[in-house]
């Protein structure tokens, strides 16, 4: 193999120094939940910081003390925003996880548990997709009685109808694989083919669908509260930010708006590339390259 | 004593049938073989006496009885695609030691190599992990073995070592063999006696 | 029986070697070399078969020839076509028309097209639907199969359909991976059967199984492979009675393996692809084998109108 010459049929030929398409995508899964975390934790070490006001310093664009300028009671929009961020987080990981997690039960439930629980719940599936989603969460949320409970009850809901279907469907498939057939014939019970077999084989589905369910639990909290169903005005979450800076916009004060808005975005695109790298590396396919 | 099948029927849906007031018999330590065109249900045959599947009429009898729908059955199948029926998310030692745990003598004579064992799936080829497969089977509870086109996808050399091994334990176990094979040389060497499943329907 | 020794093999591989880059179940990453210095020819005009066991790199050496290794595959070696180096670019202009593969089933058909259409878009010169009617009537498919899709296909449908899409491009080297995959008897042998008569027309077969039977029926020279290398061909003729005109040890054992010989086996199994020891491969499985062989990699070298690859082989 030394002496010879190099017919290179493939452009990748990995160079000591640089990493590899794996290390790669690991270290933008790091910097993505990393960032994602330093929100989290921001918004609790801030504390009472984004709520305070100081009338002196009202309504004022981005500076050096404030890079994002304050609002119209003085408060420090930076604060503000990372407080809000971390408020949507928390608010995102509950709705999210709660969902996931029913994602998950009904998913097995409906695969496994007989014809008659997979009509029934594949009826509740078809009839909760059916609905436009923010009438159902304002709807759900209204009957929560509002505030956080309301919301976070609101996307759970309303969101695990998709990751229940993916869920379902892997289930089925795979209840017919051969080794989970032979697995059966030597003995094995139902229970033990679920947790062994299929659980495991369940792991990267759900990962990746309850991270990609973030973004659109975050979303959906704020525009319900930009709605005003939602978290009380005096809690900066992102929707709350968004609603009241609008009334100041006309009046030149965009920094209301324009900063959280970003902020909302990279959270959320943060999550995206989060979930589309963990897909990629749990992908056998991609995986090798 | 034997694995019946007994006046079996089956068809998938509302097709045509594929097994039709079929009767078989296998006795403890006999090797049947099975041959016969293509789609005339040699692998259906396979899989409704080891209780893959149930017949629309008729029934499998072990020893008079019906099989075992839980707990280890006695009539395993060893098919012919091996990276179907391992998990390949598990690592092989756990795949082989799924049913019982074999000895290691049983491991040696089947050419299967102690690192394997901490090794996934798809690092091997199909030939060492129908070796693993057939470990598999001869668990102490086994007393009939299809073999379904077992070593057709394998090399001659592997095919004969699979094989010298199974045929060793059937003698010493009493174990019956049901041989599924277009190879009618194998057949030939192997069997007691051999059923054609033509014609067909 | 052609003198095949003075015509020029249309296609030369010399001392291919292939190799993929793994993660090893964390980030790292190793080399593991598949194919090792592998060296066989096709000429125009016969049928060449390559058997080994699965994992000796048979499909490997069809994908390197046509170009389609995946990302993380590094070549090294020279792969000669019709006298002029096989270089990516060329293997790319050449795939399809010139080098067809007939694959091992119709899951490497596109499924949403139809038969006909993929057969007429191989189709080299002249009108496609002639081309494509003549060749369906060739190979006995009936008038309405190109109207179907590649899962309507029966399963001798399906081999007849993938052998006449490779011949409808005009290929002159034509490479068959495991054509006939547990498949009936008659069907193996009416592929079979098409393969030869593609040789006959003057085109090279490269036909790529484990099942040496077939390959007895078929070729005209065996080449045998085992962990990634050639280490015998032979002409057909060799493979008789006892098998004492092959020259390799593995040769003789695969042989001698069947359940029409003596239905016994060497011990042992191939080795896995990572096992970078150097000396004969085979060496530990073999009852020929001295202290030489288990440090001293042998050569292929010609032997009585073919080639082994081993110290003892006379």
């Amino acid at each position: 193999m030394n002496s010879v010459k190099t017919l290179s049929l493939s452009c990748r030929n990995p160079n000591r120094r640089r990493l590899n398409r794996r290390q790669r995508t690991l270290v933008v899964v790091a910097l993505a939940a990393a960032y994602l975390l330093l929100l989290l934790g921001g918004g609790l070490l801030l504390g009472e910081e984004g709520l305070s006001t100081n009338l002196t310093r009202r309504n004022m664009p981005p500076s050096l003390s404030y890079p994002l300028g304050t609002d119209w009671l003085g408060r420090d929009m930076l604060a503000r925003t990372v407080q809000g961020l971390s408020l949507s987080f928390a608010v995102g990981l509950a709705a999210a996880g709660t969902s996931a997690f029913i994602a998950l039960v009904l998913g097995l439930t409906s695969a496994l548990g007989g014809k008659r629980l997979d009509t029934v719940i594949t009826w509740l599936v078809d009839l909760f997709l059916a609905v436009p989603h923010l009438v159902l969460i304002i709807l759900i949320a209204f009957v929560f009685g509002g505030g956080i409970t309301g919301v976070i009850a609101g996307v759970t809901f309303t969101h695990w109808p998709a990751l229940t279907r993916l869920l379902r469907a892997e289930v089925l498939q795979l209840r017919s694989a051969e080794f989970v057939l032979v697995s059966r014939r030597l003995g094995r019970s139902r229970w033990w083919v679920a947790t062994r077999h299929l659980l495991p084989h369940l792991k990267p589905q759900f990962l990746v669908g309850l991270i990609l369910l973030f973004p659109h639990a975050i979303l959906h909290e704020a525009a319900v509260t930009f709605l005003g169903f939602g978290l009380s005005p005096h809690r900066p979450a992102i929707g709350v930010i968004l609603s009241e800076s609008m009334h100041y916009l006309s009046a030149g004060s965009w920094w209301l708006a324009f900063f959280p808005g970003l902020a909302l975005l990279t959270m959320v695109r943060a999550f995206d590339v989060l979930g589309d790298n963990l897909r990629l590396l749990f992908n056998p396919r991609s995986a090798q390259e | 004593m034997p694995l019946e099948a007994n006046n079996i029927s089956f068809r998938y849906r509302t097709d045509h049938w594929i097994l039709r007031h079929l009767n078989l018999a296998i006795l403890p330590g006999e090797i049947v073989g099975l041959t016969g065109p293509s789609g005339c249900g040699k692998t259906t045959l396979a899989r409704l006496l080891a209780g893959y599947a149930r017949p629309e009429a008729g029934r499998v009898l072990l020893d008079g009885q019906a099989l075992p729908t839980s707990g280890y059955c006695p009539v395993q199948l060893v098919s012919q695609h091996p990276e179907q029926a391992v998990n390949p998310r598990w690592l092989l030692r756990d795949t082989l030691h799924e049913g019982y745990v074999p000895d290691e003598a049983l491991l040696l004579e089947l050419g299967i190599k102690n690192e394997w064992l901490k090794r996934w799936p798809n690092e091997l080829s199909a030939g060492e992990l129908q070796r693993f497969c057939v470990a598999r089977a001869l668990g102490p509870g086994t007393r009939f073995l299809l073999a379904d086109e077992m070593t057709t996808m394998l090399d001659a050399v592997t095919q004969a070592q699979i094989w010298q091994v199974v045929l060793k334990a059937a003698g010493e176990r009493r174990i019956g063999i049901l041989v599924t094979s277009h190879d009618e040389q194998l057949i030939k060497r192997i069997s007691h006696k051999s059923i054609n499943l033509a014609p067909c329907l | 029986m052609k003198h095949q020794e003075a015509i020029t093999p249309l296609l030369e591989v010399s001392d291919l070697s292939i190799s993929f880059t793994q993660y090893t179940g964390g980030l790292r990453q190793k080399t593991i070399r598949a194919i090792v210095n592998l060296s066989v020819n096709v000429k125009p005009g016969e049928v060449l078969a390559i058997v080994g066991a699965s994992g000796s790199g048979k499909s490997l050496l069809a994908h390197a020839i046509i170009g389609i290794l995946p990302g993380n595959a590094s070549v090294a070696g020279k792969m000669v076509y019709a006298g002029e180096p096989l270089t990516p670019a060329r293997q790319a202009a050449l795939r399809g028309r010139e080098i067809a593969l007939v694959p091992q089933s119709v899951n490497f058909l596109n499924p949403l097209m139809r038969v006909g259409a993929q057969v007429r878009s191989s189709a080299l010169n002249g009108n496609d639907a002639a081309v494509q009617r003549e060749i369906f009537t060739r190979y006995h498919l009936a008038a309405g199969t190109e109207q179907l899709f590649p899962f309507q296909l029966s399963g001798g449908m399906a081999r007849r359909v993938l052998v006449a899409t490779a011949a409808a491009g005009g290929a002159q080297l034509i490479i068959a991976d495991e054509p006939t995959p547990g498949l009936h008897p008659a069907i193996v042998r009416e592929t079979l059967a098409h393969l030869r008569e593609l040789s006959t027309a003057g085109r090279a077969v490269m036909l790529i199984t484990h099942d040496i039977i077939a390959a007895l029926e078929t070729a005209d020279r065996i080449a045998v492979f085992y962990a990634g290398a050639t280490v015998e061909t032979a002409p057909v003729t060799d493979f008789r009675s006892e098998g004492e005109l092959l020259r390799h040890p593995y040769s003789k054992a695969l042989w001698q393996a069947l359940p029409q010989n003596g239905f016994r086996p060497v011990p042992g199994c191939q080795p896995s692809l990572d096992d970078l020891s150097c000396g004969c491969l085979f060496a530990p499985r073999c009852p020929m084998a001295s202290p030489h062989c288990l440090t001293a990699e042998p050569a292929l070298r010609s032997l009585r109108g073919g080639e082994a690859k081993c110290h003892h082989a006379a």
